[in-house]
């Protein structure tokens, strides 16, 4: 089985699957690791999950545009995810958006032209004491102020 | 601080470590419970009436009850850590301070109910606490409290955490089951009931996070001190994630049936000065809206029904009176509207609709009408879906529309009033 992609990653992949007692069980974590390594879930990675673990094509391509997580084109190199929920709404959100959308110059869904940040609205991150709260890739910011957004955002090159 | 109850939260640092956690008593519940006939061990969770914390509030011991003994078919047991809810942050704090008392809870539940294999399925947000759980994993299986012959006992146990992939949906147990199996997260009919038809098809419990991590302290302490902390049928204390318009929000425990009152105005401090409490969401998104002259109710499941609300995963979003409820209903139709699965039609075409009519009222082009119109959408919606998250939609929606009638009439003119000038 060649695809093109490098051993490693079939290696982590074929890990990652043989941890489930059922193969198709093993779907949803494939998909992530083959998220993380090759950055979105294009045809080449859909194919590949399919054969490795013996699913027809249309069963990964059901999850992958099912799931929120999931994407199939690939993002900038840092993913900010912003609450827009209540309990952050309530706690400024909206203004927060919208310093982010001015700093960055692009609307939620939109990647900066160099290809720095993509910004996402999301609904509840699980941190409300914490609001208004985002994450930037898989770190936690809460009680984010705007005066704070430079100096978080500088953070990720 | 001195301490009023036995408390479900241990606010010792370093907690998630295994030395730490043994240092506490850890795993001392676990290695009690095997050496007690699997039977026996369910009873006592049963006598405790530990009621289900992660939204619907059944009975523990009555869920796990339903397990057929000596089936040919394995069990399973599956954790729902995809904690979504609006408002909801207590199962964050578990698995990220005290992942150990969740294994050990994990580990009493598979014994009583006979699973050898569990899986925990934890939303794909919550980064920090998987590391920290799959730490604790590790800890756990090199100690010997996971993987064969557990405790030096015939008794083994292996986990699997699995990480969500963002969907809402997937903290329904059925929904979870089939994103287990590698599927989108539809809900499945029930009956079968998951304890006899669940994860690939074999009897499976489905107990939330904090559920999980009281049953240590009910064999520690035995159920019937967990069940004299709280109210009859609905024992314990609870975890609630206060936020929202309070000076400390936060997380706070108290025994089930204390005052929610109490709870907003002495733990989390009351509102910021300055602002008057308009209303309270006592449950998580889904919970129907109290008005500030209904919150003097105790805080248990029966308590909250009667009040026309629901205790839900216990998650408190207090409303101030700068707050407008226009925002509020625009927030919440939004969020069923991009979380229904899509599989049933009321749910998947009432949701958005009334998610459009918000957006429409908000730009100055609708009137009443509009308002009632939602309430007869949300009142479709009801009872005609699969699963709960039909009503968890109509009913907090039902619930804005019907008690701040008089607010959304002039919120409405504002609107209007704003798109003519």
């Amino acid at each position: 089985m060649s695809h093109g992609f490098a051993p490693i990653v079939l290696d982590e992949v074929r890990a990652v699957a043989s941890r489930f007692p059922r193969k198709e069980a093993a779907l949803l974590p494939v998909l992530r690791v083959l998220q993380r390594v090759t950055g979105a879930l294009g045809p080449a990675e859909e194919k590949l999950a399919a054969e490795l673990l013996g699913l027809e094509p249309v069963r990964v391509r059901e999850a992958v545009t099912y799931y929120a997580l999931f994407r199939q084109k690939p993002a900038g190199r840092h993913i900010i995810q912003i609450c827009i929920n209540l309990s952050c709404s309530m706690a400024g959100a909206g203004h927060s958006l919208a310093d982010l959308q001015t700093r960055l110059g692009i609307v939620p869904g939109e990647t900066t032209p160099d290809g720095r940040f993509t910004l996402l609205t999301v609904e509840c991150l699980g941190n409300c004491d914490q609001a208004p709260c985002l994450m930037v890739d898989e770190d936690d910011h809460g009680r984010v102020q705007e005066e704070e957004l430079d100096e978080i955002l500088g953070r990720y090159s | 601080m001195t301490r009023e109850v036995p408390e479900l939260m241990d606010l010792t640092e370093h907690l998630f470590e295994l030395d730490v956690y043994r240092s506490r008593g850890g795993y001392k519940a676990a290695r009690k419970a095997l050496g007690m006939s699997p039977v026996a061990v369910l009873a006592e969770v049963k006598d405790a009436d530990l009621k289900g914390r992660g939204g619907a509030g059944f009975p523990a011991g009555v869920k796990w009850g339903f397990i057929p003994r000596d089936g040919e078919k394995p069990v399973y047991l599956c954790v729902n850590a995809d904690e979504g809810e609006p408002g909801a942050f207590k199962d964050r704090w578990l698995l990220t301070h005290d992942p150990h008392l969740l294994l050990e809870g994990v580990i009493i539940t598979a014994y009583a109910v006979g699973a050898h294999d569990g899986f925990i399925y934890i939303r794909g947000e919550y980064e920090a606490a998987a590391l920290r759980l799959d730490r604790a994993i590790n800890e756990a299986r090199a100690a010997g409290f996971l993987g064969e012959k557990i405790f030096g006992t015939e008794f083994g146990l292996d986990i699997t955490v699995f990480r969500g992939a963002g969907a809402y949906i997937c903290g329904e147990e059925t929904a979870l089951l089939e994103s287990l199996e590698g599927k989108r997260g539809e809900p499945r009919l029930k009956p079968p009931f998951p304890a006899s038809v669940g994860l690939f098809r074999c009897p499976t419990v489905i107990n939330n996070v904090e559920t999980v991590s009281n049953v240590p302290r009910i064999l520690r302490d035995g159920s019937e001190a967990f069940r004299k902390l709280g109210r009859p049928g609905d024992g314990g204390t609870r975890l609630f994630s206060v936020s929202g318009a309070v000076v400390k929000p936060g997380l706070y425990e108290v025994p089930v049936g204390a005052p929610l009152k109490d709870l907003i105005f002495e733990h989390a401090g009351g509102l910021p000065p300055g602002r008057t409490l308009k209303a309270v969401i006592p449950g998580g998104l889904s919970a129907p809206v109290l008005r500030a002259d209904e919150i003097d109710i105790p805080l248990d499941c029966d308590s909250l029904f009667r009040a026309g609300s629901m205790i839900g995963s216990g998650a408190v979003i207090v409303i101030d009176d700068g707050t407008s409820m226009l925002d509020v209903l625009g927030i919440m139709t939004r969020f069923y509207a991009h979380e229904s699965c899509g599989q049933c039609t009321p749910c998947r075409i009432g949701t958005s609709w009334m998610r459009k009519t918000v957006v429409r009222l908000a730009s100055g082009n609708g009137n009443m009408e509009d308002i009632d119109g939602i309430a007869r959408v949300a009142s479709a919606i009801k009872g005609r879906t699969l699963c709960p998250m039909g009503d968890a939609a109509a009913l907090p929606i039902l619930a804005l529309v019907t008690k701040f009638r008089t607010e959304f009439g002039s919120r409405i003119e504002e609107c209007r009033a704003r798109n003519r000038s």
